[in-house]
Parts: C-alpha cells; structure tokens; sequence
C-alpha cells in the first residue's frame, strides 16, 4: 500500500449530504477483474451527461479541479454498499483526502486501506473551509498524518481524530494482512481452543 | 458480569486484543460473491497465499446473474468473465461453490440461512453490505471490503475496532398488513441513515420476539442503512426450530450441543447498552420511501414534508435536491403516486414468506395496465417452493413475470433496470439514485404495499385494497 504522510493541495467541494457509494461510483462499473481504471467513472452519473460530455457544473469538471487531491464533502459520507470500487476510483481520479463531518463506517475502513484518508472535521470548520474554496477554488489545505493536522487555507490549524493504528499503517504503507498473518500462531491456539471453530 | 448478545460473540471471537489496537477477529463464516471477490483472490495469488479455511468459505453467484427464465444468458461479456473467474477461483482453492444453474444458487443472504451455514453465535462476513440479514440469527454478521475479503481468505481473520451497541426496542404489536419491513423503514426514519454508525444494533422487545425468523432476517438486513456496523436478534426456539435438519446444520449430538451453547447468548438480565432506541408497534403503520435514501420514510398515508418544514441549511437541500430528481412535490401523500415498474425481491423481502404476502394480494386480482411486475425469488430453493405452493400461477394470471432467483433490480447489474425517469414501488435496500437504473426512481415498502401499488397502478395502501 502507498504510504501517506502529508498533502498540500487545493479541493473539490461536492456539498451533498449521504453520499452513497452508488454515486461515487454506480454498481455498472462493479463488473471488473481489478482495481485500475475506474477514476474515469467516478461519480459517472452526476459527472457526464447521457451523450457522454462533460455536466458543465459538476465540481469535478471544473477547470479549477483538475489535479486537486483533496475532495470536501457533506456528512455520511460514503454510507450504503460496501464495495472498495469506492476508494479504488476516488484514489483512480487522484483523490487522496476526503473531509466531511463524518463518515459510513465501512467506507472509512476501506478507505485507510487504500492510501485514502478520511478527516473528520467540525460543523465549524467544514463550513469555513466551504467558505475558504468558494472564495479561491485554489486555496490550498495541509493535511499532515504523522501530526494528524489539518491547515486551513488562512493558515489556521486544527487537530482531526485518527485511529492510531491506522494512522501507523498508513504512515509506514504497513499491509494489514501481513499484520495479521503475524499471529499465525495465536489463530492456530484459537482454532485449537474452540472445537467448534475446526 | 451481565453481558450483552454482542459481547458473548464479540468477546468469544477475540483472537489478539491489544490496547490501542483493532482486535484480530475470527471469522467462521465467509460468504463470497463474483462482484467484490475477484481483487482479493488476485492479491492472494500476487502473494503466493492459500485460502486458509476454505470450508468456512461459501460461495454463490447473484449480484449479475441473469433471472429470464429459462435463459441463462449472461448480460455481458463483462459479467461473464466475472462469473467464470469465481468459478475458477473456488475450484483452484477448493471453495463450494453454487454456480448459476446450480439447483441451491441464489442470493447469498439467502442462500446462508437456507442452507443452514448461519448459525446463532458466529462471526459472518461477507463482501457485501447486507451481510447484517444473518444477525437474525444471533450471529454477528458485517459487510467488508475486499481487502478484507483477501484478509479473511488468507488468515481467516479481521481487524476490527469493537463497536458501541444500540438497543433498538420495539414492544407491542403490530396491525394487520404491517410488516418487517415497515418496522425497519420506521427504525430508518427515526434515527437516520447515519444514526447507527459506530453501532451494532440490538433488535429486541415483544413486537420482534413474535416475528419469525424470515421477518427477523427483513429487520436485520437494513440496519447498513440506519449506518450500523449489524444488526442482531437473540436467538430463541424460532430460530433453533428455523435451523434444525438443514443440510449444513449440526445434527446428532453435535446439535445437542449446539443448542445448549446458543441458549446462553441472550443478553443477561441487567446488561447495559450504549444507548437505547424505543418504537411502539401499534403506532407502525405501512410505510414508504419518497427521496434518495432510506431514511426519507413517512407512513403511505401520511403527507410528504415540504421544503417549508426544513430551516434553510443543509438538510433542506438535501430535501430539495431529492424531490427534483424524484420529480415530487412535497406536502401531500404519495397515494394515488402513478407507478411503472413493481419489484419484488432481493434479499430484504425475496423469500417464500414475502411471495406469499405479495401473492396473497395478488390473487384473484390483475396488475394495472401498463405496469411491469417482476417477482424475483431469492434463491432457486424458495422459486421451487413458491411452484410447489401454485404462487407462480398466481402471479402469472396477474401479469406479473415470474423469475430466475438473483439481485436482479435490486442493484440492476444483470439487465434487469428501470429505464430514466420510471416509477418503481420495490421491496429492495436501496432507494439511491440510479440505483435501479440510471435515472430511475424507487419507492421502498413491503411486498404488501408493492403488490397492492401493482394492481392499482399507483401508490396504494394495501388496507384500502379492498374497497377499490
Ligand atoms: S439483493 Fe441487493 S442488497 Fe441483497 S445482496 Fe443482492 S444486490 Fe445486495
């Protein structure tokens, strides 16, 4: 996994609340063998119109977009289907933040898993960094793991809450199957222990 | 110490608990699907991994199976090439596998139960939100990702940080055609799409203890949409009577002993929860979705909000936003709402109890003109069983299409899909945009509000049918 430490860059701002995963990425493009390639299909239906262009004022079509690695989102987001494809095409499109005011628990931890952080931010400063990118939709934003930090485009900081173990795996690109298949032996007295379990 | 449901299983599945760190948990049972597989599969050949249990491995296909009956021809070469890879990868790592055309293929929130893989008191995984159906059971059961699909195939265990716990309890009883689903749509719209996360969801109180366990399993299966981690039920006589002399139950003396363990997960009297959520069953009437999530639920009957009733901020947007892509207005019911397509289905309402509700309705009775009704069993098992009973007849002398067992509509990746701006009153999850169809617009309710909306052609409440 890519390891993460810290982003400078300016945002997209997509606004709406409960963003499900059947928008970031709808489940037609679920049909493939790998990870690689769905950035062109993130958030396909709000993003292209039926004839294939551009949905002029879509955020991500935005010219000030391009090569952003932050994306500023409304509350819950990524609530409903589980499915990585979520990440994988945020990741796909260059994606590399995502701040909201939370987050679908499922979405968060496959998120952590793919180099993608989530930052969970206050009502407060969600709307200020709002209020920030509409002003300059190149105002730039810090996030910094290893401090767990946030740096506002006026220079302001704020600290966001990180599960410390991710936040080491990430930090280090630890793989977690590599972690857990460090206690081979204690699965094996486990399995040993629960008849039932063999 | 009283302990509740979750921590009896929780506690009882800790492998490695280390402070400041995610536990390693066990997993017993790993259901996997063509769609969320086939990256993990990769990630364990690129490493050179074995499955570790393939035993406690189960595998259908479902999300894109093809359900015209009789013609099992895959939607696309895409979808294709996802089938015949699960294919391959349960033979090289030895997996059981219920292929399409299987006689016991089916929708794997189906196909668990049925088969008698859930069982009361396991941890159950599987690459698909909905995993939380088999908490009905009293088995703590979660959707993952795929890295952790790759994670559980390889050391049969998961990180996971441990979850608060919800009381959700709802006494007293419910009104003739209420149903499962109307008292999951009513939890939804209480506390919110988000309002579980963080949560695992105990389903308790007398309204629940008199579901049976195909209801149970309607409950258990939406708490993902109330943003819960799962949803459990304790497991009692209905569920031990539900799973006995299944072909992958215990038997014997295995099953004595079985039995004798899973009596002692209830939750002891005295044991606390993190928070606690309370309904009245007499007050849940049959309800609906209007917007583009479950939580926008109201009672059929009862009058949509209005962008008036939200203070300006982000919650009237998100209700504005939802009725432009709906093409509602707010302020008056849905009733009397014209209708196109009628789904039933899926793994929240596709067993034989739910066709029985639908075709109860349906019987004697003939589908609007103009509207297309697909009853789509959840497993081959319960379309033979609905045959047995004469339901397909019933829904066929109605107009409805009688179907293969898949997702179908549900999640509208095999073809079958609401064309842009249709109508579709559907017993699914999911009333997401696009998430039938690009373009099409859901309204989630029971099989009894569904079959009723059919023969009308429009939103109905089913204890009006009568008098139409
Ligand atoms: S029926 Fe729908 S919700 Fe259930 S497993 Fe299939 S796609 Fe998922």
């Amino acid at each position: 996994m890519a390891s993460f430490t810290k982003i400078t860059s300016h945002a997209v701002v997509i606004p709406s609340e409960n963003i499900d995963t059947d928008q970031i990425i709808p489940a037609r493009f679920l049909k493939v063998l790998d990870k690689d390639g769905l950035g062109k299909s993130l958030f396909c239906d709000w993003r292209y119109l039926p004839d294939g262009t551009n949905v002029p004022d879509f955020p991500l079509n935005y010219a000030a977009s391009e090569g952003a690695q932050v994306l500023i989102a409304g509350d819950n987001f990524g609530c409903g289907s589980s499915r990585e494809h979520a990440p994988w095409a945020l990741v796909g499109w260059g994606i590399r933040v995502v701040i909201s005011t939370s987050f679908a628990d499922i979405f968060k931890g496959n998120s952590l898993k793919n180099g993608l952080l989530p930052v969970v931010v206050s009502q407060d400063i969600h709307q200020k960094l709002l209020a920030a990118q509409a002003a300059n939709p190149k105002a730039q934003v810090t996030v910094d793991l290893a401090q767990n930090l946030l740096t506002l485009p006026d220079g302001s900081t704020t600290a966001f809450p990180v599960d410390s173990f991710a936040q080491h795996c990430l930090l280090h690109g630890i793989d977690q199957l590599g972690y857990i298949l460090s206690f081979d032996d204690k699965i094996k007295v486990f399995e040993a222990a629960h008849s039932y379990a063999s | 110490m009283a302990r509740t449901l979750f921590e009896k299983i929780w506690n009882d599945h800790v492998v490695v608990g280390e402070a400041g760190r995610p536990a390693v948990l066990y997993v017993d049972l790993h259901l996997i699907h063509e769609v969320t597989s086939p990256q993990a599969f990769a990630g364990l050949r690129a490493r050179g991994l074995k499955v570790r249990r393939p035993e406690r491995t189960v595998a259908t296909m479902d999300h894109s199976t093809p359900t015209l009956p009789k013609a099992l021809q895959v939607i696309d070469e895409q979808a294709r090439a996802q089938l015949s890879q699960l294919e391959k990868n349960c033979a090289e790592f030895g997996i059981r596998l219920f292929a399409l055309g299987n006689d016991k293929n089916g929708i794997v929130h189906v196909v668990g139960p049925e088969r008698g893989f859930t069982q009361p008191g396991m941890t159950i995984v599987c690459g698909d939100s909905h995993t939380s159906t088999h908490g009905a059971f009293g088995s703590l059961a979660f959707g993952i990702g795929t890295s952790e699909v790759e994670h559980v195939l390889a050391s049969q265990c998961l990180l996971q940080s441990r979850p608060k716990t919800m009381e959700v309890r709802i006494d007293g009883t419910l009104s003739p055609l209420v149903t499962a689903k109307d008292i999951i749509l009513a939890v939804i719209a209480q506390i919110g799409t988000g309002g579980g996360t963080g949560y695992v969801i105990e389903y308790t109180g007398s309204a629940i203890r008199a579901l049976d366990m195909e209801a149970r399993m309607t409950v258990c299966n939406m708490s993902i949409e109330a943003g819960a981690r799962a949803g459990l039920i304790a497991p009692d006589e209905k569920t031990f009577e539900y799973v006995k002399g299944r072909e992958f139950a215990p038997a014997g003396a295995a099953w004595d002993a079985a039995v004798e363990r899973w009596k002692k997960l209830p939750t002891d009297a005295g044991a606390t929860y993190d928070t606690l959520v309370t309904l009245e069953a007499d007050k849940i009437e049959p309800m609906i979705t209007y917007g583009t999530h479950p939580g926008m639920a109201v009672p059929v009957t009862q009058a949509l909000p209005a962008a008036a009733d939200f203070s300006a901020g982000s919650e009237r947007q998100a209700f504005e936003k939802a009725m432009v892509y709906m093409g509602l207005e707010g302020g008056h019911s849905l009733v009397g709402q014209k209708v196109d397509v009628v789904f039933v289905g899926s793994c929240t309402n596709g067993r034989i109890s739910d066709l029985r509700l639908a075709a109860s309705v349906l019987k004697g009775r003939h589908v609007a003109v103009g509207v297309r009704v697909l009853i789509v069993p959840g497993s081959q098992e319960v379309k033979r069983q609905a045959e047995a009973e004469g339901l397909d007849r019933i829904f066929t002398e109605a107009g409805a299409e009688w179907r293969e067992a898949g997702c179908s509509m549900c999640i509208a990746m095999n073809g079958d899909q609401l064309s842009p701006g249709q109508y579709a009153v559907s017993t699914s999850n999911r009333n997401f945009e696009g998430r039938q169809g690009k373009g099409g617009r859901t309204f989630l309710a029971s099989p009894a509000t569904a079959a009723a909306s059919a023969v009308t052609g429009k939103v109905t409440d089913v204890r009006t049918l009568a008098a139409v």
